[in-house]
Formats: structure tokens, C-alpha cells, sequence
């Protein structure tokens, strides 16, 4: 078995967008057709994405942290969306895993978007289709491009290296280490749907200086049982 | 969730005609049993099978205006296997079927006793309105069963959303047949009247009970969940969009919580409150103008039941966009 995803550290996205724009540059001019966009100049623009990068402040000023939180459909294991589809539009591969919509067989109920905790689908408005992140199903297998670039767009494209790619039922796989050893975890485990993608917590790095960095021990004029130098008294360089 | 116009037309409309099938066919039973008078098959059974075809079609046009692409309808059908939704697409024009079956055969006065003359309701009109009501049964399940499954919109997952589905489809349709009876079968007003009455009543124990359970949820799923950080001030300051998106189209009602608040009672005191005095004053009076009126109040009720129903609903999604910049 093999099941696909994206994991994401959240440590080091410093929200650049970047995957947002790769991924909407790819996926928009595919066979599938656009990802319709609506008043992208005016004053209320609004369009079709994959991907999103959201932007969140945790604790109170002085102490606050903002974590970037690229936000894609998770691929879960056992997704909520797919039962639900009345067409057998939403289905999910058996070969890795990615949960796809076939836009011909679609009818463009919500239904699916209902059904799914994450709100990682969105209506074309223009072709009246749900989409979704297909985890660059037309990339990532793709012999007409070179080896290295068979991987999603939005992974390509990240400048710190915050998305990882790969197999997570492959236990040695860099995806599955990095859940493995860095603490990886799912969004909304409550509700049982097992996300393929997995975040890799923000940790604060941190300077720990204790006393005796700043003051050595063995300091030979501190020496234990020493008497402390009294400045008034003449030190031993001073002696001739 | 904002509500859409086209699931609350559908879900309202279907109600009431499943409700009037279902009045129908205890006013039918209830004469093969000499319990009540025996009906006209054409002017009373023919014309109101009519009229809950009418309702029901009425229902499945609207649901088509909530399809991006209608003309793929059909491949709805599909998934019946796991989808509440798809098996609803397929109950309801069986039970559309049902009732035109039942209607035409009260229409051509084709009764011929199945099982001999000694068993009364074994005629063709009893078994086709027995399948209709098994059907319309399957169809309130399916109906409440695509909302009632989505567990983590938890105003939803409960067996009340059934329960208030079926309750206020059948309500609606006593209600409905009470009006119908006063012009197509003056001898059965009372008995309707009464049921429609007592429904109504039921159905505002089990609604105003789901409106307490509701008001009592403790979300399982906050924003500490949502991004899987643990701290208690987390705030949104962007949602990777400038302009909204279907995400906040679709899942946000955009009232205040006045006006919902205000729906809440409007329903309250249209669906329930009102058509009970309207009833009683038409059955003492006779007036059968007041039947209808209770029907049209009540029906306008429902729309704001089912338009509360939506917007009350919260969607885990939510947390995810509660900051436009």
C-alpha cells in the first residue's frame, strides 16, 4: 500500500505563498482546464485554489508567535468526502492514495464540501465542478518531465523546504522519518479521518545560558576554598 | 451554513407531500376498517395524489437548481451503496412513482380485491398506497440521513434531525389534507383536523427539544484542533484570501445572530404556534378558507425552520476562516 502526502513544517514556513502561486500556475493550465478567477484586480477578488497559506498569531503580545499554515486537502486515509459523493465523482486511488474528483462525472452538489472538516474543497464557480488539491497527480508520474520534478508543484516551489513529499506507509521514507522523529501530527484527529498530511510542529529556538557558562568553574581564582579576591587587597601579578 | 434557497424549497415541499400521501392512505385504511367514511376514489384520492405529485415535483425541480450541472443528474444515482444523498435521488421519484401508481388506480377505479372479497384493504389501491408509504418512509430516512451523517456538523448528527424531518413533513401534510378534505371530502375535515393538530403539537415537542440539545453543544473541534497547536490565544490575521472565497460563501450564513435569533421565533410561532388556533377556529367555524391559511402559515414556517435548520449549523470549517485580509 502506498498513500501519498504532504508534510508540512510549519517551523520553517515563513508564508511566502509561494506554493499558493506554483500550485494555482500549475493546476490552471492543465488538461483539466482553469481555475477560474473572479475580479482578480478589482477590490473583491476571489478565485479557485488548491492551497492556501493562512496566517495565525498565538499568545498575547509581548509574547506572540505567528505560525503560517499552508492549508491543502490532507489526502485522509479514510476520507469523509467520498461516501458521500452521490456520482462516484470523489474517489480515492487505490495505487497511493490521493483523493481525486473526476470533473466529467461531477454534478456540483457541495455536497462533498459539506463532508469535509477541513473545508479543503471549493466550487468553480465557472465550471460549476468541486475541486481540489490532486497532489500534482500529472506531475508527480509524468515522464515527460525530468525525474526530479516529478513531485507536486507547491513542494517544488517551497524556497525554506517546509514541504516534504512522499510515501507515509513507507516507514523510511523522508516523510514518514520526519512525522516519525519530529513530532508530525494530523489536523482534527476528533473526527477520525486519519489526514495523509501531517504538520510538523513550530518550536521556538532557544537560548539556554545557565551561571556556569558565564562564570567558570575551574576558574582558578574562584577555586573552592579560595577566599574571594578582595579588590583592595594587591592581587598576585601585582607582587614582584 | 448558509442556506440554500434550493435544498429548503426541496426539503419543505417533499415534506408536505409525503405528509398528504401519508393522510391519505390513514383515511383509506381507516375506511377498508369502517373506522371512517368511505371517499370518492377520483375527486378525493385521485386529486390529492395530484396534488402531493405537485409537491413533490415541486421539490425535486427545486433541487435542481442546487446542481452546478443538472444535466449530470441522472449519475446520481450511482452510489447508492454509501450515499444517503445518492439514495435520496433514488427514493424520491419511486416514491413519486408510487403515489402516480396509487393516484391513477383511485383514478381508474381499478380495486379489484387481491385476496377475496372477505379481507377488506386487499385491493390494488391498499397495496400501491402500502408501497407508497413504505417508500415515503425510506424517503424522510434518506432525507434526514444526508444531514444526520455528517458527524462533525454536530447540530446535524442527531436523531432528532430525522425525527423533526419526518414529524414536520407529515405535520405539514395533515395540515395540507385537513384544507384538501374541506373541499374534496367534507366528511374526513375533523379527523384531519384533529391529527393535523396533534402532529403539530408532537412536532414542536421533538423540534423545541433539538433546539435545547443544540443550544447545549460543546464543539469537539476548536482552532486548537484545527492547526493542532496548543494554546489557548490563537487568532486568525489571514485566510489566504482577500475577497472571500467559496469557503466563506458557502458556510457562512452572513446574518447577525438578531436575525437568526428572530428566525428562530418567526418559525417557532409560524410552524407551531399559529396554525393550532387557525385550525381549531376552522373546524368550529367551517370556514374552509382557514384551512388553507393555517396550511399557508405553516408552510411558511417550515421555510423558516428549514432556513435555521441550515444557518444553525456550524462547520469545523469555520475555524479556518474567521479573518478576511
Amino acid at each position: 500500500m502506498t498513500q501519498l502526502a504532504l508534510v508540512i513544517d510549519l517551523n520553517v514556513c515563513v508564508g511566502c505563498h509561494a506554493c499558493v502561486t506554483s500550485c494555482k500556475q500549475w493546476n490552471t493550465s492543465g488538461a483539466a482546464g482553469p481555475m477560474s478567477d473572479d475580479n482578480p484586480y478589482g477590490p473583491e477578488p476571489t478565485g479557485t485554489f488548491f492551497n492556501r497559506v493562512q496566517t495565525f498569531e498565538v499568545g498575547e503580545f509581548p509574547n506572540t508567535d505567528t505560525i503560517h499554515f499552508p492549508k491543502s486537502c490532507l489526502h485522509c486515509e479514510d476520507p469523509p468526502c467520498v461516501p458521500v459523493c452521490p456520482t462516484g465523482a470523489s474517489y480515492k486511488r487505490k495505487e497511493d492514495g490521493i483523493v481525486l474528483v473526476d470533473y466529467d462525472k461531477c454534478i456540483g452538489c457541495k455536497y462533498c464540501s459539506w463532508a469535509c472538516p477541513y473545508g479543503a474543497r471549493e466550487i468553480d464557480e465557472h465550471q460549476k465542478v468541486m475541486k481540489k488539491c490532486t497532489l500534482c497527480v500529472d506531475r508527480i508520474y509524468s515522464p515527460a518531465l525530468p525525474e526530479a520534478e516529478r513531485i507536486p508543484a507547491c513542494v517544488m516551489a517551497c524556497p525554506t523546504n517546509a514541504r516534504l513529499f512522499g510515501d507515509i506507509h513507507d516507514s523510511e521514507s523522508e516523510v514518514s522519518v520526519a512525522i516519525r522523529e519530529r513530532g508530525g501530527y494530523a489536523l482534527q484527529p476528533e473526527w477520525g479521518t486519519h489526514p495523509a498530511n501531517h504538520y510538523l510542529p513550530r518550536h521556538k529556538t532557544k537560548m539556554h545560558i545557565h551561571e556556569d557558562e558565564l562564570v567558570r568553574v575551574d576558574n582558578p581564582l574562584k577555586k573552592e576554598g579560595f577566599p574571594p579576591h578582595d579588590p583592595r587587597e594587591p592581587a598576585l601579578d601585582d607582587i614582584n | 451554513m448558509n442556506p440554500a434557497l434550493s435544498v429548503v424549497f426541496l426539503t419543505t415541499l417533499i415534506g408536505a407531500g409525503q405528509g398528504l400521501f401519508v393522510a391519505m392512505y390513514v383515511a383509506q385504511a381507516g375506511g377498508a376498517m369502517g373506522a371512517l367514511p368511505v371517499q370518492d376514489g377520483v375527486r378525493f384520492y385521485a386529486l390529492g395524489s395530484a396534488l402531493s405529485l405537485l409537491l413533490l415535483g415541486g421539490g425535486l425541480l427545486a433541487s435542481f437548481f442546487h446542481l452546478g450541472h443538472p444535466e449530470r443528474a441522472w449519475r446520481a444515482v450511482a452510489m447508492w451503496r454509501t450515499s444517503w444523498l445518492s439514495r435520496e435521488v433514488i427514493a424520491l421519484p419511486a416514491f413519486m412513482a408510487a403515489v402516480f401508481v396509487y393516484g391513477a388506480l383511485h383514478y381508474l377505479g381499478w380495486n379489484d380485491n387481491l385476496f377475496g372479497a372477505a379481507s377488506p384493504g386487499g385491493g390494488w389501491t391498499y397495496v400501491a398506497g402500502g408501497v407508497g408509504v413504505l417508500l415515503c418512509i425510506t424517503l424522510f430516512v434518506c432525507t434526514g440521513m444526508i444531514y444526520a451523517c455528517i458527524k462533525f456538523i454536530e447540530e446535524w448528527h442527531t436523531p432528532f434531525t430525522l425525527i423533526n424531518f419526518t414529524l414536520l413533513g407529515v405535520a405539514s401534510g395533515f395540515v395540507l389534507a385537513t384544507g384538501f378534505s374541506a373541499f374534496a371530502a367534507p366528511a374526513l375535515v375533523k379527523f384531519f383536523g384533529a391529527w393535523a393538530i396533534t402532529l403539530t403539537l408532537v412536532a414542536l415537542i421533538f423540534r423545541a427539544a433539538s433546539l435545547l440539545r443544540n443550544k447545549r453543544i460543546r464543539h469537539m473541534s476548536n482552532l486548537q484542533t484545527a492547526i493542532g497547536v496548543k494554546h489557548t490565544k490563537i487568532q486568525q490575521k489571514a485566510q489566504g484570501a482577500m475577497g472571500g472565497s467559496f469557503n466563506t460563501r458557502e458556510f457562512f450564513h452572513g446574518k447577525s445572530a438578531l436575525f437568526l435569533r428572530s428566525v428562530k421565533w418567526i418559525f417557532l410561532v409560524l410552524t407551531f404556534v399559529a396554525p393550532v388556533p387557525l385550525l381549531w377556529l376552522a373546524l368550529s367555524s367551517g370556514a374552509a378558507a382557514l384551512f388553507v391559511l393555517a396550511h399557508l402559515v405553516q408552510f411558511i414556517g417550515l421555510i423558516a425552520e428549514r432556513w435555521f435548520f441550515f444557518a444553525q449549523a456550524k462547520h469545523p470549517q469555520n475555524l479556518y476562516y474567521q479573518t478576511i485580509s
